[in-house]
């Protein structure tokens, strides 16, 4: 059994994001860039599945420019079992990923995909969805914990309300929330004989995908600033600095 | 001129009190402002729904596949009925990120998450970044999806009385998914989103006895109950109390980060609180940098003070 995981390059989450002054973007050369969080949690639980016999092949699938490549590295240093970058530079709409992957998916056999729930640059929170929903498939959003017995995933979300279950069919997708489990420290051969394996390269032309409506970015901003407070010395100080503002 | 299906949120027979707010970021759109209520039984939700200021029309949608929230059987009813409308809008709650994108797949459309300012029928503001940087973003031709941020929006007033309106949609429930059940933490503290008052503890509090601390001075000056990820990770209190990027996203007149460093993931989530009071015995901690009112000490005999003389 087959499974897949997206892994995006993203700023570093250590990282203090600065505005361009002009308004067209954020600064990102010259700035640490990672595999998003929580694509390596994805990734650890694809180890943790195979270790436990449940998968045999994990796939891990990028799409991006030609850095993307790092991101890669790092999965197959996870123990990703194969490589497959999507090549395209500039801006990419969840939408296009999200059909860029179900083309990757259809084209391995797959039965499970995992993704992370968002990636923390665009905070976006839809690829996962939108393939399940290009496939038709059932999924099971930010996961706190996946078991997998036979064809069968029981999943339970971590929702605004608690804790929800949801028992999945596979083929599925799944998107991992940050409590799923603490990612491994990469070890130096793994992380040398990752750099030996081969990454396929593919174009959404090769995978048949067209790109899908761009949702255009006019300008980016700073968020408001948030005037410098006051230190005070005592309860009774910090009680009295309440009632100043009508909160106590 | 445009015409919004606003998705409503609901459980146990009552409408998400997001759902108001939603109403509020739908009406500046301008246009005619439907709720969808997708139910086994939608009437008290499409009722209490009928009441909110700036809806024009209820649809319920009564079927057995909308019983319990499965994206798979929910997102088809949606774009069902989303035939004819130029903006679908959900909440930005987990309910609303798991639906909304897969029915702007479906409609193949792409989707804004968390609107936090309409500026026309296109174009509209959303943070990235965990909020570090806020895009303008025009949407292209065609249908949008949204999920709105529910901590940029103050909730319409009960004070409409729009028409209810039945609608069938063919939705058949998947055999793929199965709903196992909900393990929810019932509380009598206010909830966490609403609260006009909210006090966090971070990982300062060592230990789910101690978080005693945080409930005690919550329950005395009547405030809900947040903490940041590390308290959750080390397993003082359920992951529904984590706030932040990753977690809720809030908006109260009064926030307390008690043991709380105040990193950019945690600060994600109160960036609207409109003043934010930090107790932390490190005076460095970055939680000062964005505090309206700093205390620097240790938690364990400020708090229990503060209780006292609220
Ligand atoms: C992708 C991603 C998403 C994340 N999402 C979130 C999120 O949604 N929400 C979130 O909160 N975090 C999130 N985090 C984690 C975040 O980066 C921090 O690790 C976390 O917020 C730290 O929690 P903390 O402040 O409680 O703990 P710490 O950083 O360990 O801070 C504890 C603080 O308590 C103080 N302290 C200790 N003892 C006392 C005492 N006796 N009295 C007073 N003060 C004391 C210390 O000085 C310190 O400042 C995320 C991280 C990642 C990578
Ligand atoms: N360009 C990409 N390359 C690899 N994975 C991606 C890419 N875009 C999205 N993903 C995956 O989809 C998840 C959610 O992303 P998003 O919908 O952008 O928040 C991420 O955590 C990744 O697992």
């Amino acid at each position: 059994m087959k499974a897949i995981v997206s892994v995006k390059r993203v700023v570093d989450y250590n990282v203090r994001i600065q505005v361009k002054p002009d308004g067209s973007g954020v600064v990102t050369d010259g700035v640490k860039h990672s595999m998003n969080p929580f694509d390596e949690i994805a990734m650890e639980e694809a180890v943790r599945l195979k270790e436990k016999g449940k998968i045999t092949e994990i796939i891990a699938v990028t799409m991006g420019g030609a850095k993307n490549e790092e991101t890669l590295r790092t999965a197959l240093a996870f123990g990703a079992t194969k490589a497959i970058h999507i090549k395209e530079e500039g801006e990419i709409q969840p939408l296009t990923a999200a059909r860029a992957f179900a083309a990757v998916f259809k084209k391995e056999g797959a039965s499970l995909f995992i993704a992370g729930k968002q990636a923390i640059d665009d905070d976006a929170n839809q690829t996962g969805q939108m393939l399940a929903a290009l496939l038709d498939l059932p999924q099971a959003t930010f996961a706190g914990k996946v078991s997998i017995e036979g064809n069968v995933a029981t999943v339970v979300r971590e929702v605004d309300a608690g804790l929800e279950t949801l028992e999945i069919d596979l083929p599925a997708v799944i998107t991992a929330d940050l409590r799923l489990n603490e990612p491994r420290y990469l070890k130096l051969p793994d992380i040398m004989k990752a750099k030996r394996i081969p990454i396929e390269a593919v174009t959404l032309a090769d995978l048949g995908v067209t790109a899908a409506a761009a949702v255009k970015v006019i300008k980016t901003t700073p968020p408001p600033s948030r005037s410098k407070g006051v230190m005070v010395k005592t309860v009774d100080e910090l009680v009295a600095a309440l009632k100043a503002k009508g909160l106590a | 001129m445009s015409k919004i299906l606003v998705v409503a949120e609901h459980a146990e027979g009552k409408l998400n009190a997001g759902v108001a707010k939603v109403i509020a970021a739908a009406t500046p759109i301008g246009g005619e402002v439907h709720v969808l209520v997708l139910a086994a039984d939608g009437a008290s939700v499409a009722a209490e729904a009928a009441k909110l200021a700036g809806v024009t029309k209820v649809l319920v949608a009564d079927n057995a596949a909308h019983a319990t929230p499965i994206a798979a059987n929910l997102a088809p009813s949606v774009v069902e009925v989303a035939a004819g409308y130029t903006h679908v809008l959900f909440p930005g709650t987990t309910f609303g990120k798991d639906v909304a994108p897969r029915v702007a797949a479906k409609l193949g459309v792409p989707q804004v998450s968390d609107v936090m300012a309409v500026h026309s029928a296109t174009s509209f503001d959303k943070p990235i970044y965990a909020g570090n940087a806020i895009t303008t973003v025009e949407t292209p031709a065609g249908t949008m999806v949204a999920t709105v941020r529910l901590a940029s929006f103050t909730a319409v007033a009960a004070t409409g009385s729009a028409a209810i309106e039945k609608v069938s949609v063919a939705t058949v429930a998947a055999a793929h998914t199965r709903y196992k059940g909900l393990e929810a933490q019932k509380s009598a503290r206010p909830d966490l989103q609403s609260a006009a008052k909210v006090v966090s503890g971070g990982r300062a509090l060592g230990s789910s006895e101690n978080f005693k601390v945080i409930f005690d001075f919550a329950d005395k000056i009547g405030a809900g109950v947040g903490a940041s990820r590390a308290a959750v990770d080390s397993g003082y209190v359920p992951n529904d109390m984590q706030v932040g990027q990753t977690g809720k996203i809030i908006a109260p007149s009064l926030y307390f980060a008690i043991g709380i460093s105040g990193a950019i993931q945690h600060l994600a989530g109160i960036k609207d609180a409109k003043v934010i009071v930090a107790i932390n015995k490190d005076a460095d901690a970055p939680i000062f940098e964005v505090a309206d009112i700093g205390l620097v000490g240790d938690l364990f005999t400020l708090v229990p003070e503060l209780q006292a003389k609220m």
